[in-house]
């Protein structure tokens, strides 16, 4: 079957569903794959996940269904961080600690740096290393 | 055969001076030959934009009435100084509130200060002044509050005791937690190396010796026409120097000043460093003319010409001891990585490369539109015959 379809996305767990085996059940209920990029999620605590979904449109569009009936929430990760370009100054402090690679300098003659947004993992740690406050995060 | 100063204004009036950018130069000189080169062109600018902490402003509000002699002073809820007469305040880049946590909720984002507060007046945004005094028989208010904009102000020039530094330490973290330092957040055991020189575009890079540009010299600051005034804090011509007469550490540093009423905020932009400080970035271009083929050789200086010393900033730097880990070449720095003792280390700026460029090439196309004149230098700035070093403080 062929999985033509992805979608990078947030996911916010009330306390309650900490310990619910919710991506175990994405992946058996609807044959999605799910690549974690970053996990926050304690005992009696909320947490954050940003993980890419996989699989058939359909799929995932019922996947996300499943995770909005049992109360997890989600965001597209193109919304999470976000570049202010009229404040960056392509210094390239980002690009010392991103470790996705979404922050880089390609052309080293330019030394303009790209936000490539596919790449982010929503880590965040771009956001303090910017001394020009050009990232910003909207959780 | 050698110029004037007075020649090449003369060529700028007529709008037919030959000007290139201190990158522009490199591959003009591979092309042309440094003989035919030094004939033709008559002035490479140069560029930087990174933060400098020894930045500020001093203000003249004009009086209020009743008259107050301002003691103490905020703009912004940052503390300006007042200790000059009535309404002159000086606010300096790196100030921050007195409510700030600081490294108190380490590390601390210093989100807002002096930096900012400039940047905002030179943006045009109103700006809440408060202040505080003991009230004279001739001053007699106490305290005020208002909004002030840099239009309406008397007077708001930058006084920067110490602008592009020639030259700056690349910094690495040896120990094994993450330290925040004014070269940006440094990874434990080595993992990445910040740096801030626009290298082969770095004005002082350019004019090693400090032969043309000295006191007087008419610059770009900040996107308007500013000048040097006088040697710059820490100013140390004597630093070590690499067979080309390139310094290879911190060495000359020039105190600068202009109107803030004709800058333009892209050039000039409050900074915050996680765990270190508020600062302000402040963009500075400085014309080179070339007098003769020594100034031109000088120009011509490229990436992998220009070394810098690698130092731990987690040991030796804030004990000031003496130790360099490594020197690299600002070409190696500028790849992204660099090899220290056969490590693989990531290197990032906090100067900007992509603005040095854009102001290098503003002060070129004012100079070939005939709107930006070579000032000279009335007087000559301590050099490498001078004897002056950086001398330490002794404390107990």
């Amino acid at each position: 079957m062929a999985k033509n379809y992805s979608k990078n996305v947030m996911l916010h767990y009330p306390r309650l569903l900490t310990e619910q085996p919710v991506i175990s059940n994405l992946i058996k209920m609807y044959d999605l794959t799910i690549n974690i990029s970053r996990a926050r999620i304690g005992q009696d605590e909320e947490g954050t996940m940003v993980i890419e979904i996989s699989g058939l449109k359909k799929n995932v569009g019922e996947g996300l269904n499943y995770l909005k009936e049992i109360g997890v929430t989600f965001k597209p990760i193109s919304k999470v961080v976000r570049r202010i370009d009229s404040r960056c100054t392509h210094c390239g402090a980002c690009t010392a600690v991103c470790p996705a690679g979404a922050l880089v300098i390609e052309d080293r003659i330019l030394m303009e740096v790209q936000f490539i947004e596919e790449k982010c993992i929503a880590c965040s740690l771009c956001i303090p290393a910017c001394p020009y406050r050009a990232m910003e995060m909207h959780e | 055969m050698a110029k004037t100063i007075e020649e090449i204004n003369e060529k700028i009036r007529k709008k037919k001076a030959c000007v290139f950018t201190a990158e522009e130069i490199i591959t003009y000189v591979e092309e042309k030959g440094s003989k035919h080169a030094a004939e033709e062109v008559d002035v490479v600018t140069t560029g930087t934009f990174g933060p400098m902490c020894s930045s500020g402003a001093f203000l003249n509000f004009g009086h209020s009435a009743p008259r107050m002699k301002i003691q103490k002073a905020w703009l912004n809820n940052v503390p300006a100084y007042g200790g000059l007469a009535a309404c002159d305040v000086y606010i300096g880049a790196t100030a921050i509130p007195e409510d700030d946590p600081a490294n108190k909720i380490y590390p601390g984002r210093f989100l807002y200060g002096g930096g900012h507060v400039i940047e905002d007046l030179i943006a045009g945004k109103k700006v809440v002044l408060r202040a505080t005094s003991y009230g004279t028989d001739c001053y007699p208010r106490r305290e005020l509050k208002t909004t002030v904009t840099l239009q309406n102000l008397n007077q708001a020039f930058l006084v920067n005791p110490r602008n592009a530094y020639q030259n700056y330490n690349v910094a690495v973290n040896l120990s094994n937690r993450v330290i925040y330092t004014y070269l940006g957040v440094l990874q434990p055991n080595m993992a990445n190396a910040g740096y801030s020189s626009a290298g082969q575009l770095s004005p002082l890079l350019n004019d090693p010796y400090l032969r043309t540009t000295g006191i007087g010299t008419r610059i770009f600051l900040g996107g308007a026409q500013g000048y040097v005034f006088w040697e710059g804090t820490q100013h140390n011509p004597t630093a070590e120097r690499g067979k080309n007469g390139v310094p290879v550490e911190g060495a000359g540093t020039l105190a600068v000043t202009g109107n803030m009423k004709a800058m333009n905020p892209r050039y000039v932009r409050g900074v915050s460093m996680a765990g270190y400080g508020a600062s302000m970035a402040v963009g500075v271009g400085i014309p080179i003319p070339i007098l003769d083929e020594e100034m031109l050789s000088f120009v011509a200086v490229k990436d992998e010409d220009i070394f810098a010393s690698v130092v731990d900033y987690s040991g030796v730097y804030p004990k000031r001891e003496s130790g360099i880990v490594a020197r690299v070449s600002y070409r190696e720095l500028k790849s992204g990585k660099i090899i220290i003792n056969g490590k693989e280390v990531i290197s990032a700026g906090l100067s900007s490369y992509p603005m040095a460029l854009e102001i290098a090439t503003a002060l070129r196309d004012w100079i070939r539109g005939g709107d930006f004149f070579l000032s000279g230098k009335v007087a000559d700035l301590p050099d490498v015959t001078s004897g002056q070093t950086f001398k330490p403080l002794n404390c107990q």
